[in-house]
């Protein structure tokens, strides 16, 4: 715990020793901004909720927490610090886990920074702040996942670029999977089981349900067991680049 | 553990702190390291020496606990590394080749991180990111980021964080590559002061290192172990180890070398013109044997008017092309043949 702590702790410090963090908090959140006030056409629904926000917010992950998870471990590789890390006293998955922790706090500070939004709606009505809450969580979870596969895809390659590009083709695909488009293509032929496995996996329908308010058990551990995946991976990948 | 241990065999065995033991690894076909074994005591300074690509860094690398063996295995005062690569870890203080650190780090805020993952934390912490900031004069530095450190710099913040822990097990992968003749001498004059405590392993391909701070060397050609001794023994191989050169004037040159050649010790004579009236007779000895005092000897007996008569016996350069190509190509008698 104490090793993953200080990895943790110097990652998050490595993310803010550029101007770089503050540059792709101000672009979230002014991309939030962009999607839920005109596009999503925040003014015209006259509905005090985050309901579009929320909605829009796997879209932009797609494209903004690969970019924060290419370095975790490509950038080790390129720069050759890997080879100090991994000789210092602890374990292949303690420096995973530390890793992904940082970039999922990361996140967590650039959702944060997205309280002028709450602080709107508020002001301009009374919606339900519980709802808001369990959003924001599920927001959270959901950063997690789309982490999870960036953190793996960037122990596959020392390239950044090749990292983020992988990451952002997986996290499609696991939101993709949710839409109608998407399973319609597997209802002709395919069986009932899998066509539903196939809609299980999406991160759209999970999101959706906790953006509305539903928190569900299954759900969280969906999050989380999709995380423990993945992050499992990322490990037998840093291991296996071990072994030579 | 070793409260009880008085016996003679106990004390000696504890004094390896490093054994490697059929260390071996491939990379698909390539077989880049192949079945090294080799032990290093407490106070002695190990130096790994190869042609590059030989797998010195492979080797280091796998004792380190970065690579893992395809078999074999290395234990670090007392821990196998296949089997409890933290203890190994614990107890080395490991310098990648180029000391890869953080760059965006400070040197202070890198030497704190490795501090708090070593596990060494307050007070204990305090002394000992001083003392190695000392040590390593990085006073002046302490507060810049390491990017934008000259090598010289950057090397020493490497090695800084290897000391940091005071690990009785220390491994340099090529610690003065790329350094001035100044920051050489600082590292190898730290190695030297520092040796006597721990056990070091160093990596190099510049020979004069080997002579001027390890007191073993061993030679590691297409990932074998090809010799392990100290520089004088690794030089003893050579078959001119012995061989006296005299400078006379040439004049007198053709007369002494008939001379000389008659001598049983002497199995060959090398004549080298060094400028208009000057030449050089390098004599190579048989089996080995021990040629100045019979040189002098036939000089003084035969009156031969040599002006220096000196011990000319090849050096490590040449030692080693002997050990890593089979053949050493003599540079001091290239002329003659």
């Amino acid at each position: 715990m104490r090793q993953i702590r200080i990895i943790a702790n110097r990652e998050l410090t490595a993310y803010f020793a550029t101007p770089m963090a503050f540059v792709f908090i101000a672009i979230f959140v002014a991309l939030t901004g962009a999607f839920t006030f005109f596009i999503g056409r925040f003014f015209d629904r006259n509905q005090a909720s985050l309901e579009t926000f929320f909605q829009f917010l796997p879209w932009l992950y797609l494209l903004l927490v690969p970019a924060v998870a290419m370095r975790l471990w490509a950038e080790e590789r390129k720069s050759g610090t890997i080879e100090q890390l991994l000789t210092l006293p602890l374990t292949t998955a303690q420096a995973v886990i530390g890793k992904f922790l940082a970039a999922w706090v990361f996140c967590g500070i650039a959702l944060v920074s997205t309280f002028p939004m709450w602080l709107t709606v508020n002001l301009l009505g009374q919606p339900d702040n519980a709802v808001i809450l369990i959003g924001y969580v599920g927001a959270f979870l959901m950063a997690g996942a789309f982490l999870s596969i960036g953190t793996c895809m960037s122990a596959l390659t020392r390239n950044q670029i090749i990292a983020f590009i992988a990451g952002a083709v997986v996290c499609f695909l696991f939101t993709l999977s949710g839409l109608d488009m998407v399973l319609g293509v597997f209802r002709g032929w395919a069986p009932p089981a899998l066509v539903d496995a196939i809609a299980a996996m999406s991160f759209l329908t999970r999101f959706e349900a906790l953006s509305r308010g539903v928190i569900e058990l299954r759900d969280l551990i969906f999050f989380f067991s999709l995380m423990a995946f993945w992050l499992f991976v990322t490990t037998l990948a840093v291991d296996a680049k071990k072994a030579g | 553990m070793g409260v009880f241990g008085g016996n003679a065999a106990g004390v000696a065995s504890m004094s390896v702190m490093v054994e490697v033991d059929g260390l071996s690894k491939s990379f698909g076909d390539f077989r880049a390291v192949d079945g090294i074994s080799l032990a290093v005591r407490k106070g002695e300074v190990l130096g790994f020496l190869g042609p590059n690509g030989a797998g010195k860094t492979t080797t280091m690398r796998m004792i380190a606990g970065y690579l893992s063996p395809t078999s074999g295995t290395a234990r670090v005062c007392g821990a196998d590394v296949v089997e409890d690569p933290i203890g190994v870890k614990r107890s080395i203080g490991y310098m990648p080749e180029g000391s890869p650190s953080y760059d965006d780090m400070t040197v202070a805020g890198f030497l704190e991180f490795i501090a708090a993952i070593r596990g060494v934390s307050g007070t204990v912490a305090q002394d000992r990111v001083a003392a190695v900031i000392e040590r390593l004069a990085l006073g002046d530095v302490l507060r810049r980021p390491i990017d934008v450190l000259s090598k010289g710099y950057k090397r020493r913040v490497g090695l800084a964080q290897a000391l940091l822990h005071d690990p009785p097990v220390l491994i340099l992968d090529e610690p003065t590559d790329g350094l001035d003749p100044n920051q050489k001498h600082q590292v190898r004059t730290l190695i030297a002061e520092m040796a006597a405590e721990k056990a070091i392993i160093i990596s190099t391909h510049i020979l004069e290192e080997v002579q001027a701070v390890c007191t073993r060397a061993v030679v590691i050609g297409q990932g074998r172990l090809l010799a392990d001794g100290t520089a004088v023994e690794l030089m003893k191989r050579l078959p001119e180890y012995n061989a006296v050169s005299i400078v006379l004037p040439t004049a007198a040159a053709q007369a002494a070398a008939n001379v000389l050649r008659q001598l049983p010790n002497v199995a060959a004579v090398f004549e080298t013109p060094l400028d208009e009236n000057r030449t050089r007779l390098r004599l190579t000895p048989r089996n080995g044997a021990v040629l100045l005092e019979d040189i002098n000897k036939a000089v003084r007996f035969n009156a031969i008017p040599a002006t220096e008569v000196f011990r000319d016996g090849g050096n490590l350069d040449d030692a080693f092309r002997l050990i890593t190509t089979g053949s050493a190509v003599q540079t001091h008698s290239a002329h003659a043949a």
